[in-house]
């Protein structure tokens, strides 16, 4: 008896032999609004973002970094309780400088209200983010606190989808398990065609860049 | 699922005469958002970016088999099972299989067609397993027993007053003074409700909008947050795809990435965008222990052996559905099958035979618009006009069907004229289906002619009395 795999694939083969198989596409256009220099990239990147409601703080250092989760969280009138990757770059962040947090680090569980992750990449392209799953940087921490918060260095801004991957491909050498574009907070037009920010995915998604530091 | 695909003309009728469908259609017909002015606004690149999608398709498909062995062999030596299903059966009976050998109960699942096509939910409900739809659009039907009627945009032919009413009659344990007269605190009372099932889940069923070749990899493209929650927090993610939806590479992903949400709601990307990739690996606090991918034929390997080819490039935006005049007109749940408009006017009779959907290509007025929108450019009318040459070659459709039909989509495609002769396109649906002289008796027609949905002699039509509203 052939299985089932065998029967698919011999129809298939049988369905593909009289044709003249094209061959992969010689080019994969990329968008002129993914090319330009750095700093074009970063305003692209700031604007795009904004434009898919996300928020976004800038800091010098990256020790400026619980100061201004302190304010964000502040000005939202949101309690100063943070689930932070386990992660030793957001790990040895000087926390004492916020005394206003309460900070934990682990996968998200699920009362968590804020999470607070590094981001991988920023893509201008479109206002993206991209994060991966991994041992520091657990995935429920994307998906399932109501606030999000990303870490973001202006040296981590990309053009395009593209460059986004060639660098996750220079850092990794196995794909990560789970790879996540990012662009705005969770949203649904289910009824009437009427955007409601904040479905099952986080409400808010607000971004701390840091210039020209790494996290 | 069961098909009414052989009674469109009635279906098309009903459709015409509910003034709450027409009403929540005007939402999608006054979405500036989607279509192609919108997108090209912003994205100048985007025809030579279709050209690049449209060869990427073709190219993965002129090398399926190829693509689909080099898939499984990287899903395995990441740690995953992939299971080849020739039929809707097959694939509920592995899946199925899955839950039984983990002592599953509760299953959450993102948004899948595929699963409407073998009519999974009604398979693992009928084992006692409790399935949960978690997309809003999704969860709002299960809760109503119907079924989606626009591929990306299930619950496009539901008001917003309809919503509210269902989840008053099922959310009976909440207070029923509540206000439920914002989107929002609908939306707000689907997260209060779904949120205890991710986390209870044993299994989280999602589709694939893509699945790659070269990393063993599922793509799923979504808004809510509710496809990764449904494949992060269970201990079991099973993907669900028809074997079509193979890709060579990240790369060509990421060019249809970026023509497929602009094409199904004119976002520039969805919020989420997720390559999964086999199960929890050594070191992770989360994510699923086992990944699975149910690989399902259904018929496309014989689809790829015939005339209708084309239609396999389909990547499911939705796109010539809302551009469609006839869909407009009616909706998606009148084509009687799973997909509706244009692309389910094409795969409709593929999947459930041409004798029982041989309406379904006669009612187009091979306007075009389907073929301009689509992403990876099917020719959609092209494909139309095959299937009526087999039917009329079998002499399926009987010439007053065939004109009838085709006379009323010429019709339903020119809104300037559609209103103003909306009796005499009726008159002619009306004629094109009297072969089953159903259409005298279905409740519809005494509310067309007796109610104030037709009150032929005195008011006008139903669109005269709406506008005037
Ligand atoms: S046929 Fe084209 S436009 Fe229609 S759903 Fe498929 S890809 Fe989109």
């Amino acid at each position: 008896m052939t299985t089932a795999r065998d029967d698919i694939l011999n129809r298939i083969r049988r369905a593909n032999g009289g044709i003249d198989r094209k061959n992969a596409p010689t080019s994969h256009p990329v968008p002129a609004r993914a090319l330009g220099d750095h700093a074009v990239l970063v305003g692209r990147f700031i604007d795009m973002a904004r434009e898919a409601a996300a928020g976004i703080s800038r800091v010098n250092h990256r020790s400026d970094i619980p100061m201004a989760i302190s304010a964000f969280l502040a000005a939202e009138n949101l309690a100063g309780e943070i689930r932070i990757s386990p992660d030793p770059r957001l790990e040895t962040l000087p926390w004492e400088s916020a005394p206003d947090l309460s900070v934990s680090a682990g996968r998200a569980r699920a009362d968590d209200p804020v999470s607070v992750t590094p981001a991988f990449a920023g893509i201008a392209e479109t206002g993206t983010l991209m994060v991966h799953s991994g041992p520091d940087t657990p995935n429920t921490l994307h998906f399932l606190p109501e606030t999000h918060i990303a870490l973001l260095s202006t040296e981590a801004i990309v053009g395009g989808y593209e460059d986004a991957w060639a660098r996750l491909r220079a850092r990794f050498e196995r794909l990560p398990r789970s790879v996540t574009l990012i662009t705005g907070p969770s949203r649904s037009s289910d009824i009437e065609r009427k955007v409601q920010i904040g479905v099952h995915g986080p409400r808010r998604l607000h971004i701390v860049l840091i210039d020209g530091e790494e996290i | 699922m069961r098909s009414t695909s052989d009674r469109f003309p009635e279906n098309a009728a009903r459709a015409l005469g509910d003034p709450t469908l027409r009403a929540a259609l005007s939402r999608l017909q006054q979405d500036t958002r989607v279509g192609r002015p919108a997108i090209l606004d912003r994205l100048p690149e985007f025809n030579a970016i279709r050209d690049a999608a449209s060869d990427i398709r073709t190219h993965g498909l002129d090398h399926l088999d190829v693509h689909l062995e080099i898939f499984e062999r990287n899903v395995q030596e990441n740690g995953g099972h992939v299971h080849w299903c020739r039929t809707g059966d097959d694939a509920c009976a592995a899946i199925h299989e899955i839950c039984r050998a983990r002592g599953a109960k509760l299953i959450v699942k993102g948004k899948s067609m595929v699963s409407e096509e073998i009519a999974l939910n009604d398979y693992l409900l009928a084992q006692d397993l409790e399935v949960v739809e978690t997309d809003l659009g999704e969860y709002i039907l299960q809760l109503r027993g119907e079924t989606p009627s626009h591929v990306v945009m299930p619950a496009i032919h539901l008001t917003q007053d309809g919503v509210s009413q269902t989840f008053r009659d099922h959310h009976d344990d909440l207070d029923a003074g509540r206000d439920l007269d914002e989107a929002r605190n609908l939306t707000d009372e689907a997260r209060d409700k779904l949120r205890g099932k991710f986390l209870a889940a044993d299994i989280g069923i999602t589709g694939a909008n893509f699945l790659v070749a070269e990393t063993g990899t599922a793509v799923i493209v979504t808004n809510e947050g509710n496809g990764d929650l449904t494949q992060t927090l269970p201990p079991v993610h099973i993907v669900l795809a028809s074997i079509e939806k193979i890709i060579p590479t990240i790369t060509d992903a990421l060019s249809l990435i970026r023509v497929l949400a602009r094409s199904a709601t004119g976002q520039e990307i969805t919020c989420y965008t997720t390559f999964a990739t086999g199960p929890r690996r050594d070191g992770d606090l989360d994510g699923p222990e086992e990944f699975h991918v149910v690989l399902l034929d259904n018929g496309r390997a014989d689809l790829l052996g015939g005339e209708f080819r084309d239609i396999l490039r389909c990547i499911r935006c939705g796109a010539c559905q809302s551009v469609c005049p006839v869909y407009g007109a009616i909706g998606g749940h009148a084509y009687g099958w799973v997909y509706g408009g244009p692309i389910g006017a094409v795969l409709t009779p593929a999947f459930i035979g041409l004798e029982g959907a041989r309406d379904l290509p006669e009612a187009s007025s091979l306007c075009g618009a389907c073929a301009d929108v689509c992403p990876v450019k099917i020719p959609i009318p092209d494909l139309l006009r095959r299937w009526r040459r087999r039917s009329h070659g079998q002499k399926l459709s009987p010439p007053r069907a065939r004109w009838g039909l085709a006379l009323w989509a010429w019709f339903a495609s020119r809104p300037e004229l559609y209103r103003p002769a909306a009796r005499i396109a009726m008159a002619i649906l009306h004629w094109a289906g009297g072969r089953q002289g159903r259409l005298h008796r279905l409740p519809f027609a005494r509310g067309w002619t007796v109610s104030r949905d037709f009150p032929a002699p005195e008011g006008g039509t139903f669109m005269d009395q709406w506008r005037a509203k």
